[in-house]
């Protein structure tokens, strides 16, 4: 029986019916009190009189807490200790979480939060990237540089050079189901905890040094959530931690959602980056050398910053080798949200960076900016032998042989594939006589430009910080032959859940409807990791099939003395298990005999990924287990006099290696291009000079909706197994088809390159406005 | 706290009575009061239609409607277009056809394309990304969204046919 299979997402019936149930939809016992933060309304200072008592007046409201009334720790950060629940007298950004009303209803509570009488001293906030360099505000004692070579020597001797800079902005997850916990106290010191999180493990540690009691006497449990996309790694931690202080402070269940205009104050978001650039090339647009130096808006706190730095600061080579390189990253603190993970943690702004690079030196030469990025393209792995074993040891410059090709942070390049995939993509997408029909339609002169853009996606998979890369489940077989699988993964629409029973139902060769895959659970599978950097399947997958693997060895053993074969002959499948004579008997029959003999049908299952190290500080090491590639073309029409523009016909070849679920996978690469391409375009974050977020609602930001899609999106998977032994040979597929986006965002520098001679140096997103300014500089006559 | 309202509203074909704030909002009454919870509360300022249900004949979005505007009409809600061992054919298409990935706007999305096919039994894909716009998705880039509804309309039609 094989794995692979387009089935329907595990929860598919109950999501078409209404009946599949998300946090705010668990009915809860009557006596529920409902939660909401009062707001902090300056960016930066200090608390200098809170007088809380018209909240403590208001309507429906049972209990105000403020820092002072939490009996044990105060932070819910991620990383360093330096995110307090509740205020403890500085504000860091406006949005800030001051106090905390408990209430009858949720409404009840909003309207309470309003009430607080906050007085302040107030600072000058630090907002923006010039602010933080003017002011010296950073994370970390200084800038992180990874280099390669003498990246300053190999661009000054470099035939031509160019140098720039370009703003990336950040981008708001809008995750449709907002934040939301639900917190359920229990006998002797207990709380369960329901909470929309990729990340159990760090709620349940959050919320027990919030309650004071060891991780022993929390649970938590996701079943779903609402979509995730890095906004549910660490944002989740102040509601479920408020939900389980108040909830001890009351002894009732407590509920906490965020409203969405509160969720887009409150939470972080991607970080915007600023990147400058240095590069030298031949006349062919062969780099010679790339400097980088890439600024991160962080926010007020570290959250995650450091592994987002570092992730952007790895994916500065995208698809492309670089002789010399040298990247140098600023990890800056200001007074606002404090940036969080977003799909593709830091790579996509470090990819921009270097496709922007690239787009300008074809630009300079007058060449095909595809055909520029494809001379710098790394050598195809088929190059140095495709079927040949990884070498165990450090790669060696044999005579004769080719030197391996590394990425500036000197891992080997082996697994490349994009030469086939664009090729292929080529071809399928006609891009060559697109590209020509183009630049006709364009030299009419008219006011509709066309642009049309092909850019390469290569990203690394495997936690950066290594320790994370591990994943425990928990499989039991029960008497009747069904099946009921744990992991530490939670399902966030990634389809990661029905993946992992395709693994378990093939283990056991049992259809998918024997095996249930149930709501990740702190009490079943411990120290998990967050469901994010694209490992969920990869991981979670491995260790499940580690733990039937088990209960499959006990099931063989025991047919082996009952029956007198060998016990690695015993084969699973089609609900039925052979022995190696020949004869067979039903699983369940199995399964019974095994019972009856006392023998567990019940097991753990583990999983840590082999061969990766990493020195962050060093910027040195293998940080990645394999590169998952994809290949996207994206032409757009632009109407020059508005600055408006649509996207006409998408095309994408994407590595999912041997795809799990070839069904799921696609509509992964589908979901990713169009959040990828509203980071880049449409989606535009604001912040006036007070430090108020002024795009807090989808009223003023503005995600693509089913009219902004491509008019023709053509999707195919590159058909490819894995080079390395990953569960089925399968790649992850989380993060990197957001990057194909970038293809959106050439596409219409492309079209505003048409008018005029001047590079468009477009800034991200690429709004109207900031298209009608492009056009206005490539013609000369700028705003 | 204002004068409560008496207010019958019939929803998913059981009539429903009881006193409420005119101001109270329908996405309430339905998920708190009623205990119906298959639309979603996901912008509450009407742009991302999550909450999308059927009143009298038309696509409202619950969150910005208030209870005592609703008094006295039909409401069906995806709990009422069929249930998981009765799929309607939209429900089925968006499972089969991958119409969804987190599933969190789904309710909105398939109550909303019942109204669509209602409008224009065959509409072209244009009509379709128009006839939607005023539902988002965050997760499948609408692809097998339009797909499902295209199937959908191709199935309902074919049934209608067969039935003339």
């Amino acid at each position: 029986m094989s794995v692979p299979k387009p089935l329907p997402h595990d929860a598919a019936r109950m999501h078409v019916t209404g009946a599949a149930r998300y946090v705010d939809d668990i009915p809860a016992p009557a006596d529920t009190l409902h939660l909401a933060f009062g707001l902090s309304t300056i960016a930066a200072g200090r608390i200098t009189d809170m007088d809380l008592s018209k909240v403590r007046a208001a309507p429906g409201v049972v209990a105000v807490l403020t820092a002072d009334d939490l009996p044990f720790d105060n932070d819910v950060s991620p990383s360093v200790h330096d995110e307090p629940l509740l205020s403890d007298g500085a504000v860091h950004y406006l949005g800030q979480a001051m106090f905390l009303v408990i209430a009858r209803s949720h409404l009840a509570a909003r309207r309470a939060a309003r009430h607080g009488d906050v007085s302040y001293a107030e600072e000058t906030p630090i907002l923006t990237v010039d602010d933080a360099l003017a002011a010296g505000s950073h994370f970390e004692d200084g800038p992180r540089i990874y280099e390669k070579g003498d990246a300053d020597a190999a661009i000054a001797a470099a035939p031509h050079r160019i140098e720039g800079v370009i703003e990336i902005g950040g981008q708001e997850h809008f995750y449709l189901e907002g934040q939301a916990a639900l917190a359920l106290p229990q006998e002797d010191s207990e709380m369960v905890v329901h909470s929309s999180t990729q990340h159990p493990s760090e709620i349940q540690h959050k919320v027990a040094d919030a309650l004071g009691v060891p991780m022993h006497a929390v649970r938590v449990e996701c079943r779903r959530m609402g979509g995730g996309f890095g906004g549910k790694e660490s944002q989740g931690n102040a509601l479920a931690v408020a939900c389980a202080v108040a909830a001890r402070a009351t002894g009732r269940p407590c509920r906490m959602r965020y409203d969405r205009d509160d969720d887009m104050v409150i939470t972080g978001k991607r970080h915007d980056f600023r990147i400058t650039y240095e590069a030298g090339f031949d006349g062919d647009g062969r780099l010679a050398g790339v400097s980088f130096v890439q600024y991160a808006r962080c926010g007020w706190a570290r959250d995650l910053s450091t592994p987002v730095a570092d992730r952007a600061m790895l994916h500065a080579d995208n698809a492309y080798l670089l002789p010399a390189a040298r990247i140098e990253s600023h990890r800056l603190r200001t007074n606002t949200q404090s940036a969080t993970a977003f799909r593709g943690f830091g790579g996509p702004q470090g990819m921009v960076g270097i496709e922007r690079v690239i787009d300008e030196v074809a630009h300079t030469l007058g060449l095909d900016p595809a055909e520029v990025r494809r001379r710098n393209y790394y050598a195809a792995c088929s190059e140095r032998g495709l079927s040949a074993p990884r070498p165990s040891g450090p790669p060696e410059d044999i005579s004769g042989q080719k030197k391996p090709q590394t990425t500036p942070y000197g891992q080997v390049v082996d697994d490349f594939i994009l030469h086939e995939m664009t090729e292929a993509l080529s071809r399928s997408a006609d891009y060559d006589a697109r590209r020509r029909a183009a630049a006709q339609w364009n030299a009419r002169g008219g006011v509709i430009r066309k642009g049309l853009a092909m850019t390469p996606v290569k990203f690394g998979i495997s936690f950066t910080l290594t320790h994370l890369n591990q994943a425990g489940a928990l499989v039991h077989v029960y008497r009747d032959g069904s099946v009921r699988i744990n992991h530490g993964g939670t399902e966030m629409g990634q389809g990661l859940y029905q993946k992992v029973a395709q693994v378990a139902a093939t283990r056991f060769g049992l259809d998918i409807e024997a095996v249930k895959i149930t709501a990740t659970d702190t009490a079943k599978v411990p120290n998990t990791s967050a469901t994010a950097a694209s490992s969920g399947s990869d991981l979670n997958g491995m260790a499940v099939k580690a733990a039937c693997d088990t209960i499959r060895a006990r099931m063989a053993q025991h047919l082996a003395d009952t029956h007198g074969c060998a016990a690695e002959g015993v084969e699973f499948s089609g609900g039925r298990v052979q022995l190696p004579d020949g004869r067979s008997m039903g699983f369940v029959e199995v399964v019974e005999s095994a019972y009856l003999a006392r023998i567990s049908l019940s097991s753990t299952g583990y999983y840590a990924t082999p061969d990766i190290s990493w020195d962050r500080i060093k910027g040195e090491g293998r940080p990645f287990y394999y590169f998952a590639y994809g290949v996207a073309a994206t032409e757009v029409a632009l109407d020059t006099l508005s600055g408006e523009y649509r996207i006409l016909r998408t095309d994408i070849v994407h590595d999912a290696g041997a795809s799990l679920n070839p069904a799921i996978d696609i509509g992964q690469i589908e979901g990713g291009y169009v959040q990828g391409a509203g980071w880049l375009t449409s989606e535009e974050l604001v912040w006036d000079g007070r430090g108020a977020l002024r795009t807090h609602a989808p009223s003023t930001y503005k995600i693509p909706a089913v009219s902004d899609a491509p008019d023709v999106f053509n999707v195919t998977l590159w058909d490819g197994a894995n080079r390395e032994a990953t569960i089925y040979r399968s790649k992850a597929v989380g993060e990197p088809p957001l990057m194909l986006g970038i293809s959106a965002l050439m596409a219409v520098s492309d079209a505003v390159a048409s008018c005029g001679e001047v590079y468009p140096a477009l800034d991200a997103p690429a709004t109207p406005e900031r298209v009608l300014m492009a056009i206005g500089r490539v013609r000369g006559d700028g705003v | 706290m204002s004068k409560k309202m008496h207010i019958k509203l019939n929803v998913n074909g059981k009539a429903e009575e009881f006193l409420a704030e005119p101001r109270e909002l329908l996405i309430y009454t339905l998920r708190e009061r009623l205990n119906i919870t298959g639309p979603h509360i996901g912008c509450e300022t009407s742009h991302c239609g999550a909450c999308t249900v059927t009143i009298n004949g038309k696509s409202v979005k619950a969150c910005t409607m208030f209870v005592a505007q609703a008094d006295g009409a039909e409401i069906t809600t995806i709990e009422g277009i069929g249930g998981p061992d009765d799929l309607h054919p939209l429900q089925t298409a968006f499972k089969e056809l991958h119409g969804l990935q987190c599933g969190y706007c789904t309710p909105g999305m398939i109550t909303r394309a019942t109204k669509l096919l209602e409008e224009n039994p065959n509409p072209t894909e244009e009509d379709i990304r128009f006839g939607m716009a005023g539902n988002l998705c965050r997760c499948t880039g609408y692809q097998n969204i339009v797909k499902s509804i295209q199937a959908a309309a191709a199935e309902m039609n074919a049934a209608k046919e067969a039935a003339e």
